[in-house]
C-alpha cells in the first residue's frame, strides 16, 4: 500500500530568508498516528502548515493520498483536516454555524446527521448554540477538532491538540485519537509531552533546527536506544567506589548511598551477577535494589542535544 | 467550481450582517434622513433648480451612491480583514478552494449589503422627495455595479491593511474627497472650468453621473462613458485580485 502522505525535499524560506524546514523527507503510513517532537522553533508548525497549504514551500513536493498538494490541490486538501495550534475561532458564532461552515468550505453538502456525532464524540452537542466566547479554552479546543472532522477527513493533523489542556481532557483527547485510528484516519500530531507521544504514536519523527532527525517505531526506537538502570541502595553511605568496583558503567550517586549501574537490555550480558557479586566481595551490604528503563524524553533530550552540535 | 463552499461563505457573511441588522439599517436611514434635511430643505430651497430638477431630487442618486460606495468597501474591507486579523483564515488557505470561489462568496455578500442599504435609502428618498425613475434598469445595473466593482476594490483593501488604521486610512484618504467631489451634492457643469477638467480625472464623477443619467435622463458626461468608466474600474480590481492570489500577497507566507 503506498504511502498516504509523501513528503519529499520540502524546503521553506520565510521572506525574511529564515530557513524553517531544511529539506525533510518523510513518509507517512495509511492509518498511523505519528507524533512530531521537536524543542520550540524546530519547524513543526511550518512543516504542517506547509502540507496543509497555509505556507507556499521553497522546495520540494508533498502528496497526500497521492495529490500533488500544490498541482491537484482540490483533491489533496479534500482529505486533509487542521487542528491549529493557536485557537483561532469567530467569537460570536455558534459551535454549530461555525462546524457547519468548516463542512461547507470543503464543498461537503449539508449532513446533520455526521455533525451531530462529530459533536457528540466531542462532547460538544449541549453547547451547540452557545457562542464560541462563552467557552472554557479546552472546549475552544474540541471545537477546533470538531471543525476539522466536519469534512470528514482521511489525515488529520494535530498540532498540540493537548497543550494548556488538563490531564482528564488529555485522556478524553488521546481516546478520540484512537477513535479516529480505529476509523482508519491517519494522525500526525506535535506534542510537547513526550509521555503523551509514549502513549498514543506509532512512530515517532524528531524535529529539530528544520531538519527531520530521525523517524523510527516508538517500540524499536525506545528498545533500541532504551538504556537501564539497576540502582543499589546501599546500607551505608560510602566516600568513594572501591577499586576493584570502578567501571564506565557504574556511578556513585552525589549523596554516597545508593550506586547507579547503566546497562543495555539487549545486549548479549547484562553484567549484573557480575555486579552483585563484586559488591558483595566489596564487603558492601545492600538494602534494596530497584531499575529504571530510560524514557522517550531522555531519548529525545539526547537527540536534539547532538542535533544541536 | 466548489459552489457549495461558495455558498457557506456567502451565507456565513450574511448571518454576521443579520446578527447587526438594526445597526446596519437604522444607520444609513439616518444618515440619508439628515442629509435631506440639511441639504434638501434648508440649503436646498435656496438653491435653484439643477439642470431642471429640484435640488432636493437632484442629490438623492448621490447620496445613494455615497452610501453604497463607503459600504461596499467597508463590508468588503472588513469581511475578509476580520480573520486575517483574528486567525480564522487559515481555514480558508487549507480548504479546497480557489481564488474565485473565495472572491465570489465574500465580495458577493459585501455587494448583497451595500445593495440592501442602497435600497433602503432610494426608500427614505421617496418620504423626502417627488422622484420618477426614468430608466429603472440603468438604474439597478448601475447600482449593482457600483456595489460590485467597489467591494471588490474593499476585498483588496482589507487583503493590503496590516491593522486597522489601515483598513480606515484609504477610505477615509481616498473614496471619501473622490465620492464628494465626485459631483454628489453639485452639477459638474456647475463648477468653473478648470475644476471642470481636473473632475474628469475623478472615477466617481462617471459613476454618479451615469447613475444619476438613469433617474432623470441628464447627465454630466456620457452614458457610455461611464459605462465603461465602471467596467474598467472592476476589471482592474479583478486583475489585482488574480495577481494577489497567485503570489499570495498579504496572506500566504
Ligand atoms: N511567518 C514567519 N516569518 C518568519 N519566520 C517564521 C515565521 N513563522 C515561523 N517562523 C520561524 O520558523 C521557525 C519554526 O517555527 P515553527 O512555528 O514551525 O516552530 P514549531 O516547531 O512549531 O515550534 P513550537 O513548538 O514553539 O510551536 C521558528 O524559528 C520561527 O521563528
Ligand atoms: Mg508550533
Amino acid at each position: 500500500m503506498p504511502d498516504i502522505v509523501e513528503i519529499h525535499d520540502l524546503r521553506k524560506a520565510y521572506s525574511d530568508g529564515f530557513e524553517a524546514l531544511k529539506g525533510v523527507t518523510l513518509n507517512i503510513k495509511k492509518g498511523e498516528i505519528l507524533a512530531l517532537l521537536g524543542p520550540n522553533g524546530a519547524g513543526k508548525t511550518t512543516l504542517i502548515s506547509t502540507v496543509c497549504g497555509i505556507t507556499t514551500a521553497t522546495g520540494g513536493s508533498v502528496k497526500v493520498g497521492g495529490h500533488d498538494t500544490v498541482l491537484d490541490y482540490r483533491a489533496a486538501r479534500s482529505m486533509i483536516g487542521l487542528v491549529p495550534q493557536e485557537i483561532n475561532l469567530e467569537p460570536f458564532e455558534t459551535v454549530m454555524s461555525t462546524v457547519r461552515f468548516s463542512r461547507g468550505l470543503f464543498g461537503k453538502p449539508k449532513n446533520a446527521a455526521a455533525l451531530e456525532k462529530i459533536l457528540k464524540q466531542l462532547s460538544l452537542w449541549d453547547k451547540k448554540d452557545t457562542q464560541i466566547r462563552a467557552l472554557s479554552g479546552g472546549m475552544k479546543r474540541r471545537v477546533l477538532i470538531a471543525k476539522a472532522l466536519a469534512h470528514d477527513p482521511r489525515v488529520l493533523f494535530l498540532d498540540e491538540p493537548t497543550a494548556g489542556v488538563d490531564v482528564e481532557l488529555r485522556r478524553d483527547m488521546w481516546e478520540i485519537v484512537a477513535e479516529l485510528k480505529a476509523d482508519g484516519v491517519t494522525i500526525i500530531l506535535t506534542t510537547h509531552y513526550i509521555e503523551e507521544a509514549e502513549a498514543i504514536a506509532d512512530r515517532i519523527g524528531v524535529i529539530a533546527h528544520g531538519e527531520l532527525l530521525l523517524v523510527e517505531d516508538k517500540d524499536k526506537l525506545m528498545a533500541r536506544m532504551g538504556k537501564k538502570q539497576l540502582t543499589v541502595q546501599l546500607s551505608k553511605p560510602i566516600d568513594a567506589l572501591p577499586a576493584s568496583l570502578t567501571s564506565d558503567t557504574l556511578a556513585l550517586s552525589p549523596d554516597g548511598e545508593s550506586l547507579i549501574y547503566t546497562y543495555d537490555t539487549r545486549a548479549e550480558r547484562t553484567g549484573i551477577t557480575k555486579l552483585l557479586s563484586d559488591v558483595a566481595a566489596a564487603g558492601l551490604v545492600l538494602t534494596d535494589i530497584e531499575t529504571s528503563q530510560s524514557s522517550l524524553e531522555d531519548i529525545f533530550v539526547d537527540l536534539v542535544k547532538e542535533g544541536a552540535v | 467550481m466548489n459552489w457549495i463552499a461558495v455558498s457557506s461563505i456567502y451565507k456565513f457573511e450574511m448571518t454576521r450582517f443579520f446578527r447587526t441588522i438594526t445597526q446596519s439599517f437604522v444607520s444609513p436611514v439616518l444618515s440619508t434622513s439628515l442629509y435631506f434635511v440639511v441639504f434638501g430643505a434648508a440649503i436646498g430651497s435656496r438653491i435653484q433648480e439643477v439642470e431642471g430638477i429640484s435640488y432636493g431630487a437632484f442629490i438623492v442618486p448621490g447620496l445613494i451612491m455615497l452610501s453604497v460606495i463607503t459600504q461596499s468597501i467597508s463590508n468588503a474591507s472588513f469581511g475578509i480583514y476580520f480573520p486575517k486579523f483574528i486567525g480564522t483564515v487559515f481555514e480558508l488557505l487549507s480548504a479546497p478552494v480557489n481564488f474565485i470561489e473565495i472572491v465570489l462568496g465574500y465580495v458577493g455578500a459585501a455587494a448583497t449589503k451595500a445593495l440592501f442599504i442602497g435600497v433602503i435609502i432610494l426608500a427614505t428618498a421617496f418620504f423626502f422627495v417627488d422622484i420618477t425613475i426614468q430608466h429603472p434598469v440603468w438604474m439597478v445595473v448601475f447600482l449593482v455595479l457600483t456595489c460590485v466593482s467597489f467591494s471588490l476594490f474593499g476585498f483588496i483593501i482589507g487583503i493590503w491593511a496590516g491593522n486597522f488604521e489601515q483598513l480606515q486610512l484609504v477610505p477615509l484618504l481616498i473614496i471619501t474627497p473622490l465620492v464628494f467631489l465626485g459631483g454628489s451634492f453639485y452639477s459638474i457643469s456647475m463648477l468653473p472650468p478648470v475644476w471642470q477638467v481636473i473632475s474628469h480625472f475623478n472615477p466617481v464623477v462617471y459613476l454618479i453621473s451615469g447613475f444619476r443619467w438613469s433617474f432623470f435622463g441628464a447627465a454630466d458626461v456620457p452614458i457610455l462613458t461611464s459605462l465603461f468608466a465602471i467596467a474598467g474600474f472592476t476589471a482592474l480590481c479583478l486583475a489585482v485580485i488574480w495577481w494577489i492570489f497567485r503570489t499570495g500577497w498579504r496572506i500566504r507566507q
